[in-house]
């Protein structure tokens, strides 16, 4: 048997020769006209980016923005299907709108595989996860998840107003996801740390961006050497020894793979629970009909993921071309609003109403076309335990202070404080 | 009533097992599949229907016999 030395040096360090990608001048501050200056970092846009959307459905609908090196934002459901279809013309070589775009050689891999791959790559690199994230895998983790909901609510004993986002909703995805990867709970707050300099930290500095980013891929690193020292039945161990062409995966791969599912596995999930239960506050006659009526839960889940769909993706356009009815050139951003989509009235009755009991909801909350969220499944599973734990023990709760609630800012959008009154 | 998947079509969205377990399955990867023979069972025609309509990539067809 030969050593695994993959990872005995830093395989960041052996990238010394490979081309840069492309920095941009960083513009902040607000925004004059949403149809040609957008911003999804403003804070506007976190603090309702619905009616902004639904104006630019109306009169755009491709809004533009300089902001970013020059990107784009379809609003109507159409538009945002076509572009996550055509992976011809559109390039998943970032999928987070920055100040900086990858070099054209990290595709077909890209940094974060296989969301940021293109076919043919991505179809092999995705294949590896399927079997680790289907419905009945992801069924193992129900019971531990359940417990875990179950011991966060015994610690608000004695609490009159607790924060759903903070002492609540983001532990699950975390404590999840650090099972799945072997990595150690107590971790957390560490985890907190680099999903927020990931997605919310797009309009930092270049260097401080990147010495953040450098600190979630040392905790990687170290994980992984550990793993590689002491393998375990985990999705860490399993992305060391996993295959691809005959070869073991290259090491930005594996590290890559385990950025991907633990931010993506956390600050999703996070938001949907919080905006799930930010709106049965301020919702009474909700909350009642499913305290009342709890096999109505999976059904309004759906239309609390329709209504607000945490995850924007991004794509970079490929090639100069004229795109329904506007000049996208090379390398433009495409914000992919699957939220602006999911509110879009042509397809959905009511579409800017709440509507629990929605029986036909074809809903964009994760993706369409071959970069569906792998993680859906999971995801599905903890929002609708997490829902179920708090109704059963908490069918009474308000919003304690509307002008106390936060939300994310960026791409991945839910509540981050959100005090709710439970007695 | 009869059920089909367009495997071109489908991305493992899972809606149609969640919705009618008596006739969709997941496979290995989590993309679906008909059971049987996709004939479906008298009574069973609203389920269908209800996860032919909520499939996101729009890969099912349910066709009337």
């Amino acid at each position: 048997m030969t050593v695994d030395d993959r990872f005995s040096q830093d395989f960041r360090e052996t990238r010394g020769d490979e081309p840069l990608g492309t920095r941009n001048e960083i513009i902040t501050g607000p925004v004059s006209d949403w149809a040609t200056d957008f911003s999804h970092l403003e804070p506007q846009w976190s603090a309702d980016p619905y009616p902004i959307q639904d104006d630019l459905r109306r009169r755009c609908p491709i809004a533009h923005t300089g902001r970013f090196g020059g990107g784009w934002l379809p609003t109507r459901y159409e538009d945002v299907a076509a572009i996550a279809y055509d992976t011809e013309r559109f390039s998943s070589r970032s999928i987070i709108m920055s100040n900086f775009r990858p070099p054209h050689e990290i595709a077909p891999v890209g940094g974060s595989p296989p969301i940021s791959s293109d076919p043919p790559f991505h179809h092999d690199a995705r294949k590896l996860l399927l079997p680790a994230f289907t419905k009945s895998a992801v069924a193992r983790q129900e019971p531990a998840t359940r417990a875990f909901c179950h011991a966060l609510i015994d610690t608000f004993d004695g609490h009159d107003v607790v924060d759903a986002a903070g002492d609540y909703a983001q532990h699950i995805p975390m404590r999840v996801i650090a099972d799945m990867l072997g990595f150690p709970p107590e971790d957390g707050p560490r985890f907190r740390e680099f999903v927020e300099n990931t997605l919310e930290g797009v309009n930092l500095p270049p260097d401080e961006r990147i010495e953040r980013m450098s600190r979630l891929f040392d905790y990687l690193l170290g994980q992984i050497r550990d793993h590689v020292d002491h393998p375990r039945d985990d999705l860490t161990t399993f992305l060391i020894d996993a295959e691809l062409y005959g070869r073991r995966l290259e090491p930005d791969h594996v590290a890559g793979t385990m950025a991907l599912l633990l931010i993506a596995g956390i600050d999703t999930t996070w938001s949907a629970i919080g905006a799930s239960l930010w709106h049965l506050a301020k919702n009474p006659e909700d909350r009642r009909r499913l305290v009342a009526e709890r096999a109505l839960l999976p059904t309004a889940m759906e239309e609390f993921l329709r209504a607000y769909a945490p995850v924007t993706m991004a794509r970079l356009v490929k090639q100069d071309m004229r795109w329904n009815g506007v000049d996208m050139n090379a390398d433009d951003w495409i914000l992919l609003s699957f939220p602006a989509a999911n509110r879009d009235p042509a397809v959905f009755d009511r579409a800017d109403e709440v509507v629990i009991d929605r029986q036909v909801n074809r809903h964009a909350a994760f993706g369409l076309g071959i970069h569906r969220c792998v993680g859906s499944h999971l995801a599905r599973m903890e929002l609708r335990v997490a829902l179920e734990a708090w109704l059963e023990r908490i069918p009474d709760f308000t919003l304690d202070d509307p002008a106390a609630v936060t939300w994310s800012a960026g791409q991945i959008r839910g509540p981050r404080t959100l005090p709710l009154r439970i007695r | 009533m009869k059920l089909q998947i367009d495997p071109e079509r489908c991305q493992g969205h899972g809606r149609c097992y969640d919705l009618a377990p008596g006739l969709f399955g997941e496979d290995d990867e989590g993309y679906g599949k008909v059971l049987g023979d996709g004939l479906v069972p008298p009574g069973q025609e609203h389920d269908a229907r209800l996860a032919a309509s909520n499939c996101p990539e729009r890969a099912i067809s349910a066709l009337e016999s």
